[in-house]
């Protein structure tokens, strides 16, 4: 029983992590390789203020969300200039940096040994450390963050979201400031990853930096595409089926050591497949990229 | 009275004159088109005059504010609208997505209103309620609900042009607004430009079709390699022989 809502608590923070790629890639046409950095930066930021200072994990999540909304600015404003494959590899230009201070900054981050005894979440002094408990938190996370991103959606914003996606020099001749609403979207989508970084760090209370590797980043987008891109719910179909798909493996009776790689194995085969039979996704309504 | 004007625009592309020491003056209250062969700048001139490209040298001024330099979607908001040749739109939308989106000032474009939905229902409806009036006057209100790359290419066509009127533009700058389509529905589109012609509104549209440029135009613009070669009422500059030879045939 404990195994299996550990693996639901996973598949509802990548549900968090893959609704708030899905905002930027499926709703608004720009793919991000820098969201296992963005994960990581959520998780990081919680899990020293809680350890070093001592404070609530309640102030984690809001410093969190600020570090998100500075470092997608970072992000952001630079590459939001570029167009589409230069945008991409540009993110995964600030993945590759943001990874390299998570490893080599080790005064702060303790590097490839990670940050231990993370305290687990509390609320009004009591620390929800069951994991029933543990699972309630990250549903509730997952529908807020699905809640924001239908409001978004949903409204004359989401609506410009969608011409950007469709055609951006359209957008512009009506008169849309685009890059505003580029650099705005970045930015919630950054701080839903940075929250579900932080409930990551304080469910697992230990991180380290192989958790937020290019690899992640490459997870998520397949999580999107494999759910579907700008669907309600292809981002949780697409973190199920990568949470679990892998998880077979070990009731195979495969041995832990070669699963861990086979996993990757899978992922790749998966995209592949996807991209040849099914380009948008499982409940995805358009071609990915299209 | 609307009033749009360019003096000593240059713009080179490679090396490549496109647009040569030109100078514009356009007024409300007629349409303007401009023709000339391939190549001969007219594009370039709208793309300019929207904010898509930049002059190298030369300035424009809608009444006396100076626009060159400016993006594109402050000249937008400025109420000069435009289409293109190849046309542009949210294809995957509804028609009455396309219009609503090009409404002006929207609250519930503004991440915080869109989050709280303050004042957002209201302000969609009125803008529905626009959309829909729009929608009337050009003629597509039955295809409301319709996806825009489901509709005809000459709708399509009429779907711009409603875009451009939903986002209030004065200026109304169009390329090749009834290139490729029916003939029913090209009568249809000049006929609407001339009833927006005689709202007030400025109309300018480059155009190949001169049976179309006589049928509309109030005023017509040669361009060739950049420039403006000859302008005038429509039956004086068509039928000079030099015109016709060289790019009428």
């Amino acid at each position: 029983m404990e195994y299996i809502l550990h693996i639901l608590v996973l598949v509802a923070i990548y549900t968090v992590l893959s609704v708030s790629l899905d905002l930027l890639a499926g709703h608004t046409g720009l793919l991000s390789l820098s969201h296992a950095a963005l994960f990581g930066l959520g998780a990081y930021s919680s899990a020293l203020l809680t350890t070093r200072f001592g404070t609530s994990v309640f102030v984690g999540f809001l410093v969190a969300m600020v570090v998100a909304v500075l470092i997608s600015f970072c992000i952001s404003l630079p590459s939001l200039r570029l167009q589409d494959d230069y945008f991409v590899i540009a993110t995964f230009g600030f993945q590759m940096i943001l990874f390299s201070i998570f490893n080599n900054w080790i005064a702060v981050t303790h590097g490839p040994m990670g940050i231990t005894n993370i305290p687990q979440p509390s609320i009004f002094g009591w620390t929800i450390s069951s994991r029933v408990g543990l699972l309630v938190v990250a549903l509730l996370l997952a529908i807020f963050a699905y809640v924001v991103v239908i409001l978004i959606t949903s409204s004359p914003f989401g609506r410009v979201l969608r011409a950007i996606r469709e055609d951006e020099i359209f957008a512009r001749a009506l008169g849309k400031r685009t890059y505003r609403f580029k650099v705005t979207v970045f930015a919630v989508s950054a701080t839903l990853s940075a929250w579900a970084g932080c409930l990551y760090a304080h469910y697992v209370t230990y991180i380290d930096p192989a958790s937020f590797t290019v690899m992640e980043s490459i997870l998520v987008v397949s999580m999107v595409i494999v759910g579907g891109a700008g669907s309600r719910w292809g981002p949780f179909i697409g973190a199920s089926v990568l949470v679990l798909l892998p998880e077979t493996l070990r009731i195979v009776g495969l041995p832990s050591t070669f699963a861990a790689n086979f996993r990757q194995v899978i992922y790749g085969t998966l995209l592949v497949v996807m991209m040849m039979f099914r380009p948008r996704g499982i409940v995805g309504k358009y071609d990915f990229g299209q | 009275m609307a009033n749009l004007r360019c003096t000593g625009l240059v713009k080179s592309f490679d090396g490549v004159r496109a647009l040569s020491d030109l100078d514009l003056n356009l007024s409300s209250g007629r349409i303007t088109s401009i023709i000339g062969p391939n190549g001969a700048g007219k594009t370039t001139l709208i793309n300019i005059l929207t904010g898509f490209l930049e002059p190298d040298a030369g300035k424009c001024f809608l009444e006396q504010q100076e626009i060159s330099g400016l993006s594109a979607p402050r000249i937008a908001q400025l109420g000069i609208g435009r289409t293109f040749q190849e046309l542009r739109m949210i294809w995957r939308g509804s028609v009455l997505e396309n219009v609503i989106l090009a409404r002006p000032h929207q609250r519930g474009e503004t991440l915080f209103w869109a989050l709280t939905r303050l004042g957002v229902r209201q302000e969609e409806d009125k803008n529905y309620q626009e959309a829909i009036r729009i929608l009337r006057f050009v003629g597509l209100e039955g295809k409301a609900n319709d996806l825009a790359d489901e509709l005809s290419y000459g709708q399509q066509k009429l779907l711009s042009l409603a875009c451009c009127l939903s986002m209030e533009a004065n200026i109304l700058l169009l390329d090749e607004p009834v290139a490729g389509i029916h003939p029913d529905m090209a009568t249809r589109i000049l006929d609407l430009l001339k009833v927006l012609r005689d709202q007030g509104k400025l109309i300018v549209f480059i155009e190949h079709d001169i049976s179309a440029v006589r049928a509309a135009s109030d005023h017509v613009i040669v361009m060739d390699h950049g420039q403006v070669i000859a302008q005038g009422v429509p039956r004086e500059v068509l039928d000079r022989s030099e015109i016709i030879e060289a790019y009428l045939g």
